[in-house]
């Protein structure tokens, strides 16, 4: 194993080549506040991070990652366009898996760059395989804007593509809700005889409670109305599967989802971007033609990347997480930056693991 | 060396214990007064008895500092990560009966399912400015059980007593709590999500896996499991 001077060394290393790149060093600080995290991530952060407090700052968090801290100073007196690197310890709680660290130092690069977005994603995706060259790693590539795209362009109500779009990232709950709003389960016969109700409030029960009467007569009518919307169509749906099940090398990815929007136009810009990015990639020397795509990537763990997303994985050794992973979020500078955005793109990787994957190599 | 058997220390709890291996014709009892918490063990020899909270208990085994224990499954898998792998369940003693459940407001006409319960917090947080508020004091369990049903934008706040008053009290919106005839929600105008149970709980026999055993401890165990079979 790998001892830590080793690892801080490799880390070194690592971050000295992204700053060859042109990235500034930034180093935010170990706590973070724990109501920004709470509020991007919702509950279940509590299960992954580290959770401390006092009496005057209240709850706060050791890191989890670095991308929030650094968009979060970046938004509030980046100059642009910007490239920063650090390199330092994240904490994870591991309450299931003891195999897994709960400290580890992640090295990362970070792109906040409005011009061609396709060469930044590339630029990072590139930059990255260097990095890890010679390791025997597959990768893996997906774009979840292409999902996001094809959400939003379905033919029904706003409420519906919201309320699809808000678990774009939970995968059994999106395919209830679809086949909900496809007509394919009915709803169940008591919401029948509440929603055809003279007056549904009328029940033996007090208000009480923070959630007043309005609030749920707004519901009741948004679910009148959901009731009398139409289904999803046959044909958005079937599309909307067979891009889901999309997973081939780059140059077949694309031909499939060209023909999915044939019944999801709404996709094609969204492609059009894919193949702006396969271009970069080639420029750069990426070897397109063997490196996979799955449209459904990226889905269950990386919730705030909105375009391109990557990952490198270890061959032979499914215990092992991700090597490096990453991704565009230009949705996270909006959420964060009080009504600025930035696009931007970037990733971490695990020197920790380079090292274990040599030692074992040898 | 002797084995170390745990029991909750308490109330309705450590008699029904008491009883149950009563029945097996296992004496155990208080020694001294009422407030001493020592208690000896008649019937079989080579255990000891060790009187504990029943919140103490999943730490006191997975520590190894007891052999076995008395204590309900909700605070057994609440407590311990990958219980499985520190605790043995002996025997379920039949009393102790709960159910971990989610409940909202009865007037929440609109709310049946988690379904429903996920639409409300979107909702609520939207209305409201901060997520839909669940008082629990099982974090662990309640956290995983909305996690895996995919329920957002609700948080967990801390309630380790009266947790059926918090939605009156509007410190909450719904509350994650046990309940054995749901009497207590009732009073509250509180009603159980048609798919709101989370688990099933009863006071229950442990054994522990990491305890050290000597030959003699064993011996003792071996006979011990015979006569509760």
């Amino acid at each position: 194993m790998a001892n830590r001077s080793q690892i801080q060394a490799r880390a070194a290393m690592m971050r000295v080549r992204f700053e060859a790149a042109g990235a500034q060093v930034v180093d935010p600080p170990l706590l973070q506040p724990a109501e920004t995290l709470l509020d991007l991530y919702g509950e279940d952060i509590r299960a992954r991070a580290y959770v401390t407090s006092d009496a005057l700052r209240g709850e706060q968090m050791l890191r989890p990652d670095f991308t929030l801290p650094v968009v979060q100073m970046h938004m509030s007196d980046g100059a642009e366009p910007a490239r920063y690197t650090y390199s330092g310890e994240v904490f994870r709680r591991q309450e299931l898996n003891p195999d897994r660290s709960n400290e580890y130092i992640q090295v990362g690069y970070e792109v906040f760059d409005r011009d061609d977005p396709s060469g930044a994603d590339a630029e990072v995706f590139s930059l990255f395989a260097l990095q890890l060259r010679g390791l025997p790693l597959r990768a893996a590539t997906g774009d979840i804007g292409i999902l996001t795209a094809a959400v939003q362009g379905l033919r029904t109500t706003d409420r519906r593509k919201a309320a699809l779009m808000r678990h774009l990232w939970r995968p059994r709950r999106f395919r209830i809700l679809l086949e909900r709003f496809a007509g394919r389960k009915p709803a169940p016969e008591e919401r029948d005889a509440l929603l055809n109700a003279e007056d549904p409030l009328a029940v033996d029960a007090p208000m009480i409670g923070k959630r007043r009467a309005t609030e749920i007569e707004a519901r009741i009518e948004a679910l009148r109305e959901d009731r009398d919307t139409p289904p999803i169509a046959d044909s958005e749906l079937a599309g909307l599967e067979t891009l889901l099940n999309v997973r081939e090398t780059m140059p077949f990815a694309l031909e499939q989802l060209r023909d999915v929007a044939v019944d999801l136009p709404q996709i094609t810009q969204a492609l059009d971007r894919l193949e702006a990015r396969v271009a970069a990639l080639q420029a750069r020397g990426v070897d397109v033609a063997r490196l996979d795509f799955e449209a459904a990537y990226g889905r269950t763990s990386m919730e705030y990347y909105d375009g391109f997303v990557f990952g490198f994985y270890a061959e032979g050794r499914p215990d092992l997480p991700p090597i490096a992973t990453g991704g565009r979020y230009d949705a996270l500078t909006r959420q964060l930056g009080n009504g600025a955005e930035i696009p931007a793109v970037g990733g971490v990787l695990r020197p920790d693991l380079m090292l274990e994957i040599e030692e074992a190599a040898q | 060396m002797s084995l170390k058997l745990g029991v909750p220390s308490k109330g309705r709890l450590m008699e029904k214990t008491f009883a149950w291996f009563e029945k097996r014709g296992i004496v155990l009892s208080r020694s001294g007064s009422d407030r001493e918490y020592a208690g000896k063990v008649e019937g079989i020899d080579g255990v000891s008895l060790i009187l504990l909270s029943a919140g103490e208990m999943p730490r006191e085994l997975a520590a190894g500092r007891i052999h076995l224990g008395v204590t309900g499954i909700d605070l057994v898998q609440e407590k311990l990560p990958r219980w499985e792998q520190q605790v043995e369940e002996v025997s379920q003693l039949g009393f102790g009966k709960a159910d971990l459940i989610i409940a909202t407001p009865a007037c929440w006409v609109d709310v049946d399912t988690l379904d429903d319960l996920d639409a409300v917090a979107a909702a609520f947080r939207k209305a409201h400015g901060h997520r839909l508020r669940i008082a629990t004091k099982y974090h662990r369990l309640v956290r995983e059980f909305l996690t895996d049903a995919g329920v957002a934008d609700y948080t967990l706040v801390d309630s380790q007593g009266a947790t059926e008053g918090t939605v009156m009290n509007e410190t909450a919106e719904a509350v994650a709590d046990i309940t054995s005839t749901g009497e207590t929600l009732r009073a509250n105008h509180l009603k159980i999500l048609s798919d709101g149970l989370i688990l099933r709980s009863q006071a229950t026999l442990w054994r522990s896996r990491v305890a050290s055993y000597d030959a003699e401890d064993k011996a003792v165990l071996s006979e011990l499991l015979d006569r509760l079979a």
